[in-house]
């Protein structure tokens, strides 16, 4: 008997080739965290905007950005803003996702500079 | 058919709080707690048929509990949904009272997060979506909802540190225990001063790191009566409501309005009131952000209005509605979680201050779990 894929193992499979994948529910609506017969996989275009943030400051180590970051499809996620310090980072500013090895963080980009022109 | 008033609090007692000495376990306390709560109405250990109980650090709560009373109840729960948990075991205990498969339920729970310290009290399960970015939890989740409570309805630093603020005049002002952990004098001044946890809160919006817990003893109301007799004021249960949205704080559908409005709902709803009604309020107060949140989800001001609510000086002594009255977890104590010390006090305040009408909220995990109930007095049955 063939035994269905986790949804975790298929989204890792995806982030190893730089894939952001989430899935649709048979009702269009798109769905993250990946879950057991949610709907079909697609990806990510990888654009979106900062929808909530903090700064982490670890009392031994330097303070980092936790953000949710909601993408262009519909859906959110936990990442982490990179390219500027973690208080700059701004509920609303546009962001490109990038990869730190299978882990996804995004880049403010200018919204001038989104080419898909999305709000 | 309608629970409402059908089952009474008779006994509600706090354990030991703030720093226990070494060696002490959390079913130790929770059995402390229970001990003093059941002496409050002539019961003993030996009448328990109904075992409730949650912690972080038992993960067989209700079993290990059971076995530090050395009782065999017929019925237990081990219900987990964070500091929400005793108010979800008393709408299931009142259920069993109600059809009869228990007669004296115990609600109980302790915790020595102080002396094991947090990260061993608390385990956090490892998410693959949210781990690798390391985020502090519980904080962080409290602080994302802060900053989005801060960008739809521009709440300042100034009106998250006013709950902080009361907490501490409750604390300074409350008679009815010693037992508060912080009562230096603290103004707003000091919680923005306070160095920065996970911005947008800092220390001082964070709640005490101490040990304690509490007990409830639940029975019917007549049993009550017969328990207590007529010169004990009643504490009945007149509403609750149990509420889940998520699990983990990058799946909750709102960031600034949570599962406390359907708790909430339906609390009022069975309970025939409404928010203007409730005289006195224990809503669960982790971080500062949190009370200002739950009075707009429970009916105390229109969304968005909480930081302008809480900086009026609406809640704290001598304000339009009492909140958190002991000083709550940010002044008083906060073992873990804190529903049960929530609960205690809401039933303090219908048996020992005559408010009608209490209210206590509790909250768990990352904004996850809500349960409300509406205590009242005789006079509301």
């Amino acid at each position: 008997m063939e035994l269905d894929p986790a949804p975790s193992a298929t989204w890792l499979a995806h982030a190893r080739e730089g894939r952001l994948a989430y899935q649709v529910a048979p009702d269009g609506t798109a769905v993250f965290r990946p879950r057991v017969g949610a709907g079909a996989w697609a990806i990510s275009t990888g654009r979106g905007r900062v929808h909530a943030t903090c700064t982490v400051r670890p009392r031994d180590g330097e303070p980092y950005d936790v953000s949710l970051v909601d993408l262009d499809e519909g859906f959110r996620m936990m990442s982490r803003v990179v390219g500027v310090a973690p208080e700059a980072v701004r509920i609303g500013a546009r962001v490109q996702v990038e990869w730190e090895g299978d882990v996804p963080v995004f880049r403010p980009v200018a919204d001038g500079d989104d080419p898909a022109g999305a709000s | 058919m309608s629970l409402r008033a059908q089952v009474a609090i008779a006994g509600a007692a706090l354990s030991d709080m703030g720093a226990v000495p070494e060696g002490t376990t959390p079913a130790g306390l929770a059995a402390q707690a229970a001990r003093r709560a059941l002496g409050q109405c002539g019961l003993g250990v030996q009448d328990v048929d109904g075992l409730f109980a949650a912690s972080t650090q038992l993960p067989w709560a209700s079993v290990t509990l059971a076995e530090e009373l050395g009782i065999r109840p017929r019925v237990s729960d081990s219900t987990q949904v964070g500091g929400s948990s005793p108010i979800a075991h008393l709408n299931h205990a009142r259920a069993l009272i109600a059809a009869g498969q228990i007669e004296v339920a115990l609600i109980a729970y302790g915790s020595t997060q102080r002396l094991v310290g947090r990260a061993a009290a608390s385990v956090q399960e490892v998410d693959p979506y949210e781990a690798p970015y390391r985020p502090p939890l519980p904080i962080a989740a409290y602080a994302l909802a802060a900053s989005r409570h801060m960008h739809e309805y521009g709440t300042t630093p100034e009106q998250l540190a006013a709950v902080a603020v009361s907490a501490r005049a409750w604390a300074r002002a409350w008679e009815g225990t010693p037992a508060a952990w912080s009562t230096t004098p603290l103004e707003i001044a000091d919680v923005l001063a306070a160095p920065r946890v996970c911005d947008p809160l800092g220390v001082r919006d964070c709640c005490l790191v101490t040990d304690g817990g509490g007990a409830i003893v639940v029975v019917a109301r007549e049993r009550a009566r017969e328990l207590l007799g007529p010169a004990v004021p009643e504490v009945l249960v007149l509403g609750i409501g149990e509420a889940l949205s998520h699990r983990h704080v990058s799946s909750m559908p709102s960031l600034t309005t949570t599962a406390a409005v359907e708790s909430g709902a339906r609390a009022y709803a069975e309970a025939g009131l409404t928010a203007a009604d409730v005289q006195v309020a224990q809503l669960y107060d982790a971080f500062t952000i949190t009370p200002i949140v739950f009075l707009e989800d429970l009916g105390f001001c229109p969304k968005g209005e909480g930081g302008p609510f809480v900086a009026s000086g609406a809640i704290a002594p001598g304000g339009a509605l009492p909140v958190n009255t002991t000083g709550g977890g940010l002044s008083f104590q906060h073992p873990g979680m804190n529903g049960l010390p929530l609960l205690v006090e809401g039933v303090r305040q219908v048996r020992e201050v005559g408010r009608d009408v209490s209210l206590v909220h509790g909250n768990g995990g990352a904004w996850s779990s809500q349960c409300t109930v509406l205590l009242g007095s005789g006079a509301t049955a």
